[in-house]
Order: structure tokens, then sequence, then C-alpha cells
């Protein structure tokens, strides 16, 4: 159990020290100077004032030293918690600006992964005994993975937003409202982020569903299912170990999806503009905003890595073969 | 499992709705105290947590991301209406009958060459019941002073500003520049002396100020990531002062990510004005949904400032004059007007001088050294100036022989100038002329622009002011910097324009015919050496919804000839007047 747990930290732990060595070069890397579009935007044009500015600029971000010290400096605040200032909300610091963004990201993401995981393996392992469901729901399957989530939002924004006229199309909650907590307040949160919600659930879902479709129709073919079916079991033991077996590898799945799904999210709260993380990072690297994007990106590595180490734990609860793994045994 | 699921997916799903909800509400700090907008929100506003939809005006088009600061010094960042409804300034600027509008001041004179005295409005207050004062106007100019004030350039020839009595300031100059004063007067924000005295440079340029105060019609309510929300000061000065009063009780303005959230918005009647530059609004216009535009047929828009193409002139051949006339000829403008901008622009004249500056344009000079599209013009000024096709490419070569292909940059993502390039392109192709389209992002191409490492670009920095004055300096401006960060990207150098306009500068604003005569050469020398091409008139992006307020500026019959917007400087220049001239559509 220690040994198995000790394992999987130490990688947690490589990963992401690399993942922020890496999110700390990709920026300084790109082209062009934050500096310079910073004092070009002030519109200053006397050549004093441009190097005043500029040098000031340049030392509150550390930006005059040299890289390996820029490196090191970048560590240290890190385990300060200090993200930094941004450059493009300046002089707003990175923490706070990041700290109102991710609650909605949060409720976006998190529901339309697990709801859509949850929804399509039940419906999947339906469809795989049900011949009216597997004409039915497979192809809408297959339609909808196939789907860029962008198209998806797009359609819905414009059928039951401007159309219809029955969601909002932009915003985490309405223009008219001031965040309170009070029931109206609540409802409009809700009908505000069912639109981005749905665009990502129902894209997530098709791909779950195909994947269980597939997993148990395998499985209830497998000599194990045969032999049980051969003593006489009964068909509902059978599906249970079906279930239990197939959704293993979406267990997996899931644990990969959760990586991407941010790129996802970040495209519906584009086009909803709804105020998340994604917004956040398309602004970043439009206005090389370093450090606001290295925030960005280290909170969704963390955000990863978090829920990769619970799918390990679950793993630990759902799958004998790790727990047997753990106690020594041989495969 | 099964079983389980049934129970824990609903629990799930409930529980984290009601953790994003909450944690939606402290993540939300709301800005100035809220107590005091509740106070002076009067009897409508009976629950201020959600606003009025009939006494709310919802606008975009300004600001593209959360608002960062409050603070009127960071004129290019500052949260919308930061200068025009939170802070004033002391004059505004009639666009339409060409004269500065008392505000602050009640008005100015120069009182001998180089003095200048300004009359301030007695009864004015600041929003914490102080009085505003002329002690508080010379505090404003002074914090020009620190070296990284935007404005530190005015203490070059401004010698001292001091305080005569409450009412009046008495400004002494080196230099007399009459134009730059006049836009002065109108673009600096006054702040109180006695909430900024003893605030430190980096405190005066980077300060949040998330208490602003103010003399404006407005305050600052509260605030996120994708809004501002102002509320109206009932006990505003002009009120009685000016007779004036902004209908809307509340402002929010939002922040769209792109144009399409904008025109969804627009469309749903969530949003009352739009600046944004939405392509095919001529459609909107005419088909059946309430929206508005200043002109009913082409250009719709009003013109706010002027494209050029600039060149780069320290490098060949954008270093010969000839060059850049057949450049410039072979441009084919209408081609952009009409099908990149759907003729929601104008082309420009060959000066670039805005429709608003007619009077001054020479139309002896224009006639005799204007350009206007015509490839075989092209094809001759190029041929005479010994620019020659000799591998028979298609496209000539530089007067040594190598090859001549230019690279014309426009930021990345900008759609309608991405397209111009693309089609300036195409027309530049026809006379023999290579100029490939290049994309960069937009942060690439200012390091790019300032270092002066472009061959062509498109710009369009000076927006309609007092003076053709800011267009000439835009020009023209001397020394080349070693980093060209505001004006004459072009790195043109032509001493004696440079002095005209100078000369310009000090004519008074009142003398047309003096400025008329100066006007006049520096269009002759623009016009013969070229140092940026005009292309277009760039619109003053206003599309309003008739659906909550009515009686939007518009052209015909009687209503309001002010511009429609809450960009920045353009509060001054008539946006806020329009305000106090919308009326609720319901009433």
């Amino acid at each position: 159990m220690r040994r198995y747990f000790g394992r999987k930290l130490l990688i947690y732990g490589l990963t992401f020290f690399v993942a922020v060595t890496v999110n700390w070069m990709i920026p300084r890397f790109m082209p062009g100077d934050p500096v310079a579009s910073m004092v070009a935007r002030a519109n200053v044009s006397q050549p004093e004032a441009v190097e005043a500015m500029r040098a000031y600029y340049s030392s509150l971000f550390g930006l005059d030293q040299p890289l390996l010290s820029q490196y090191g400096n970048f560590w240290g605040a890190l385990l300060r918690g200090d993200f930094g200032t941004s450059i493009w909300l300046f002089p707003t610091p990175v923490s706070q600006v990041i700290g109102a963004a991710v609650p909605y990201t949060l409720a976006l993401v998190v529901p339309s992964v697990l709801l859509s995981w949850v929804v399509g393996n039940r419906f999947g392992a339906y469809a795989a005994r049900r011949k009216l469901l597997d004409n039915t729901v497979l192809p809408v399957g297959y339609v909808l993975t196939a789907m860029p989530y962008m198209w998806l939002a797009v359609l819905l924004a414009w059928s039951l937003g401007v159309i219809a006229g029955i969601f909002p199309v932009a915003g985490g909650y309405s223009f008219s409202m001031r965040p309170h907590l009070s029931w109206a307040f609540l409802l409009d949160l809700l009908h505000h982020w069912t639109l981005p919600f749905l665009s990502l659930f129902l894209v997530a879902l098709g791909g779950w569903a195909i994947g269980m479709r597939n997993m148990i129709i395998y499985e209830l073919e497998s000599d194990y299912s045969t032999y049980l079916s051969a003593l006489g079991a009964p068909d509902r033991l059978i599906r249970r170990y079906a279930f239990r077996n197939a959704v293993l590898p979406q267990i997996t799945g899931l644990a990969l999806q959760l990586g991407v799904i941010v790129a996802g999210a970040l495209v519906t709260e584009i086009v909803f503009a709804y105020p998340g993380l994604g917004s956040l990072i398309l602004k970043a690297i439009q206005n090389k905003d370093f450090f606001l994007l290295q925030g960005t990106f280290l909170f969704i590595v963390l955000g990863v890595l978090i829920a990769n180490f619970i799918i390990d734990i679950v793993y630990v609860v759902v799958d004998p073969r790790t727990r047997a793994g753990m106690a020594g045994a041989q495969a | 499992m099964r079983n389980r699921a049934r129970k824990i997916v609903p629990l799930l799903a409930a529980g984290l709705l009601a953790a994003a909800a909450c944690s939606g509400g402290p993540a939300t700090p709301t800005g100035p105290a809220p107590s005091q907008g509740q106070s002076q929100g009067g009897p409508a506003a009976a629950d201020p947590n959600q606003l009025p939809r009939g006494e709310t005006l919802y606008t975009t088009g300004t600001q593209w991301g959360p608002p960062a600061n409050y603070n009127p010094i960071r004129e290019w960042d500052s949260a919308v209406g930061t200068k025009g409804l939170v802070y004033e300034t002391l004059f505004h600027y009639d666009t339409v009958n060409a004269k500065l509008t008392p505000w602050l001041a009640t008005g100015g004179s120069w009182t001998g060459d180089t003095t200048y005295e300004l009359k301030l409005r007695p009864g004015v207050k600041w929003s914490d019941g102080q009085p505003f004062a002329a002690k508080d106007v010379v505090f404003s100019f002074e914090l020009g002073k620190m070296e990284t004030i935007p404005y530190h350039n005015l203490w070059n020839w401004l010698k001292s500003v001091e305080a005569v009595d409450d009412q009046t300031v008495k400004f002494t100059f080196s230099k007399a520049n009459y134009q730059e004063w006049d836009f002065m007067l109108y673009s600096r924000s006054m702040v109180p002396e006695h909430v900024w005295k003893d605030r430190s440079e980096k405190e005066v340029l980077d300060g949040v100020n998330d208490k602003p105060v103010g003399t404006g019609a407005y305050t600052f309510m509260s605030k996120d990531q994708d809004r501002v929300v102002l509320q109206r000061r009932d006990d505003w000065w002009g009120k009685t002062a000016l007779n004036m009063e902004p209908k809307p009780r509340y402002i929010v303005d939002i922040a769209t990510p792109s144009n399409e959230v904008a025109l969804g918005l627009l469309l749903q009647k969530g949003l009352d004005l739009s600046n944004n530059f939405l392509p095919g609004v001529a459609n909107l216009v005419k088909g059946n949904f309430g929206l508005t535009t200043y002109y009913n047929q082409p250009p719709y828009m009003l013109s706010a400032n002027t494209a050029w193409l600039v060149p780069n002139t320290t490098k060949k051949p954008m270093d010969d004059p000839a060059f850049r006339k057949a450049l410039a000829s072979s441009i084919d403008v209408k081609k952009i007007v009409e099908g990149v901008y759907g003729n929601l622009v104008k082309a420009a004249s060959p000066t670039g001088l805005l429709p608003q500056w007619d009077k001054y344009v020479d139309q002896n000079v224009v006639a005799s050294s204007g350009f206007s599209f015509d490839t075989a013009k092209a094809k001759k000024l190029l041929a005479d100036a010994g620019y020659k096709d000799t591998d028979n490419d298609g496209y000539v070569e530089n007067k040594d022989g190598s090859k001549l292909s230019l690279s014309l940059i426009v930021p990345s993502g900008w759609t309608d100038w991405m397209e111009s390039a693309r089609s300036i392109a195409a027309s530049a192709k026809t006379a023999g002329i290579q100029v490939t389209p290049d994309f960069p992002d937009f942060n690439a191409l200012v390091e790019k622009r300032a270092k002066g490492d472009f061959d062509l670009l498109i710009n369009n920095e000076r927006q309609l002011s007092n003076s053709p004055y800011t267009y000439y300096e835009y020009m023209f401006q001397l020394p080349v910097q070693k980093q060209q960060n505001t004006v004459n990207f072009a790195r043109y150098e032509n001493k004696k324009a440079w002095d005209l306009v100078q000369q310009l500068d000090q004519v008074k604003t009142d003398d047309t015919a003096g400025m008329q005569k100066i006007i006049s050469q520096l269009q002759q020398i623009s016009l013969d050496d070229l140092p940026v091409i005009p292309l277009w008139y760039n619109g003053l992006w206003a599309q309003s919804s008739n659906a909550v307020w009515k009686n939007w500026p518009a052209e015909a019959g009687s209503a309001p000839k002010t511009p429609a917007v809450m960009w920045r400087n353009w509060f001054e220049l008539g946006g806020f007047e329009t305000l106090t001239q919308i009326q609720p559509t319901a009433s």
C-alpha cells in the first residue's frame, strides 16, 4: 500500500516539476515583448518617459534579471503562494484574477464531466442489450462525439438563445444582477450555466455511451459470461459482472478526459462569454501576460494531477487486481 | 453499484450546483461600498441587487476584459467611464459646431501672448462633498511634472500653474501652443487634491484607485470579471448648472469576448448600445430588428479616424516618394470599402483629413497633387522612377535589379484589416508591386512597429479632435526615436513639415484663415511625399437598440447629432451629451 502510493506520489511530484518548468518556459520564448506593448499602450511619446516607464516595469516584473534567476525567483514566489501581478490587468494580482474565474470553470467542467460519464455509461450499457436503443442512441452518439465543442455551442447559442430566446447567450449571471445570496440569483446563475453545460455534456456523452456499449457487448460474449450462463446464473448477475469489468477502462478514460476537458471548456466559455478560466487563458495569450498564463496553466496542471490521484485511489477500490498488486501478488 | 449510483448522481449534481452558486458570490467583489450606492439610489431602487431594466443602459464595445483600475491617469486601460462619467474635464468639445463647451470651467481666455486665465464653475462638489476649487486644477496639471505621467510633455512648454483665487487659475507658458492647449483642456481629468496629494509617483501611475472621488454624474457601483456597473449621482452639479441630466440611472458596461457575442446580445435586446464593428450591420438596420445607426444608408456610421497604409520610409524602396505615389495609385480602396466593409466606411480623401475637417481641405492642392486609384498611372509612375520588371515574373524589381517583395503586417485576428491587407496585395499586384500580407500577433506587431522592423503596416491611431494639428503631429513629428511608440511610425523626416506643424500649433484656435494657410502647405507636402497613404475613414461604430431607449443620435430629423459612444475620450466629444438626450421607450 505504502509502496504503491509512494511511487504514485513520486511520479506526480516529477510531473508537477516538469509541467511547471515547461509552463514557465513557454511564454518566455514566445515572440514579442510584454513591457514594450505595455509602454506602447500607455501612449507615451517622449524618449525619457518611455525609458523611465520601461525600466520601471521591467524591474517590477523581474524581467531585467538573467533567465536563471528569473526561474529561481519564480519557484520561490510560487512556494510562497505568490503568482505575481497580471500584466494585462495591471495591477491586479494573478491569484485574485484566477480566484474570480475558477468557480465558474469548476461549476461548468466538473458536473459536465462526471454527469456525462455516469449518464453515458448507463446509456451505453442499456444500448448493448436493447436493439431499439442501439439503433437510435448509437448513431446520435457518433454524431455528438464527432462534433467540435465550438460548433455545438454555437448551434445551441443560436437556436435556444437568439432564436427561441429561452436561454441567455452571454455572461455568468444576468447583467442586471449583483451577486448576492437569494433564490432569484441562484436560479439566474443556473439559467446562464445551462447552455454552456449542455454543450460540454452532450459532446462528452456520446463518447462514453459508445465506449460502454462496445465494452459490455465484449464482456457479455466473453468466456466467463458464457460459463456463468451455462451454469444457470441469473442474467442480472452476469450483467452486473460485465458492467463491473466494462467500467474499468472507462475510469481510465475519465482520468484522461479530465486533462482534455479544459480545452473544451475554453472554447465553450468563449462562445458563451462565460467568465471562467478559458476566457482568461485566451486573453492572457493575446496580451502576452506571462504571469496570468503561468497561473492559469499551473492551476490546470494541479487540477489534472489531483483528479488523477483521486482516480488512482478509486482504482484501488474498484479493481481487485490493483489491490492484489499492492499486496505483492504478481499478475 | 447501480443502486448507489442512482442516489449519488442527483445528490452530487445538487451539491456541485450549490457549491458553484455559493462560490460565485464571494468571488465577485463589489466595487465601492454598496451602502453608498443604495442611499443615492432613490426611491426606484427598491432592490439594489436587481437593476430595473427601464432605468438601465447596457453598453459594450469599449472594454475587452475585467475592469482593472479606476485611475483617470491611466487613460488607456481604466474602467469604462472613469474619465467622462466619474471624473470630468474642464471643457467638452462640440464636434458639430467645432468649439469648446464649458464644463468644469465656465470659460477661459488668453490674457497675454503666453498667459491663459481659466474661470471655474462655482458650486461644483466632489462626490465626498468637498468643493471643487482652483487648487484641484493646479494639482491635476502639476501631476504631469512626474516623468511617467502621460501628459508630462505639457511641461516642456508650460512654465507654471497658479491659483489666483478659488475660482481662477492662471497658466503661464514658455511657448503658447494654442491648438494643443485646447486639446489639453478637454482631455485631462481633474482629480481632487485632498484625496491624491500624498500619493507617490508609483501610486499615481499604477494605483487601482478603487474608491474614486470625482465630480462626475456617476459613481462606480459594482464590478465583476465581465462588467462594470455605474450609478447616477442625484446630487451631480450639472443638473442645475448645465440643466442636463443623463437619463439612465444605471449604466452596465459589458466586456464581451467577441463581436459575435455582442451581436447576439443586441438581437436579444439585452444590449442597448454596441460600439463594436459588426460586419453586415446594414442588413440589420434595414431589417425589422429595432436597430439604428447614425445614417440609415452607407456609410451608416460617423467617421472616427483615418486608416493609413504606413510605409517604413527608412527602407528601400519605401524611402522613394515616387514609389510611395505609385503604391498609393495602385490600391483600389473602393473594393475594400464595398467588399470588406460592406459600405460601413467611407474611402478617405487623399489628404486623409476627416470629413469633420472638410473646411481645411485645399481643393486646389488636391486637384493638382492628389492621387486616386489608377493602375495604368501606377505602372507609369513605377516605370518613370526606374522600377522595371527585368526578370518577367510580373513584378517590378528594385532599381539595382534585386527582387522587390514587401510584407504588409496587420494584427492577427483583426479580420477586417486582414481582408483589407489581402485586397491591397491583390491590387498592388496588378500594378506590378509584390506585397505579401502577414499577420503577426498584436504584441509582436507593436514591437516591430516601435522598432521600425517592418515594410508596410496599417494604422489608425489618431481620432477626431479639435484640430488637424493632432493629425499632422502624427505624420510629421520629429525627432525620430529609436522606439516610435505613438506617432510617425513611418519614420519620415522632413524638417520643414515639422516646423510647419509647430507653427500650426501656435496659431490661435479661432483663427481659421491662419490655420488654413499652414494646413494647405502641409497638405501639399503630404500629397507630394505621402509619408502615410490615407485609405479609408474608420467608422464610429455605434449600433443602438430602440427596445428600451429611444431618441438615439441620427442624421435625420430632430434626433441628437452627438456621437453615441462609450470609447475612451469620446465622452468629451459629445458621448456624454448623448446620454442626456436618449429617452426611455416605455414612457
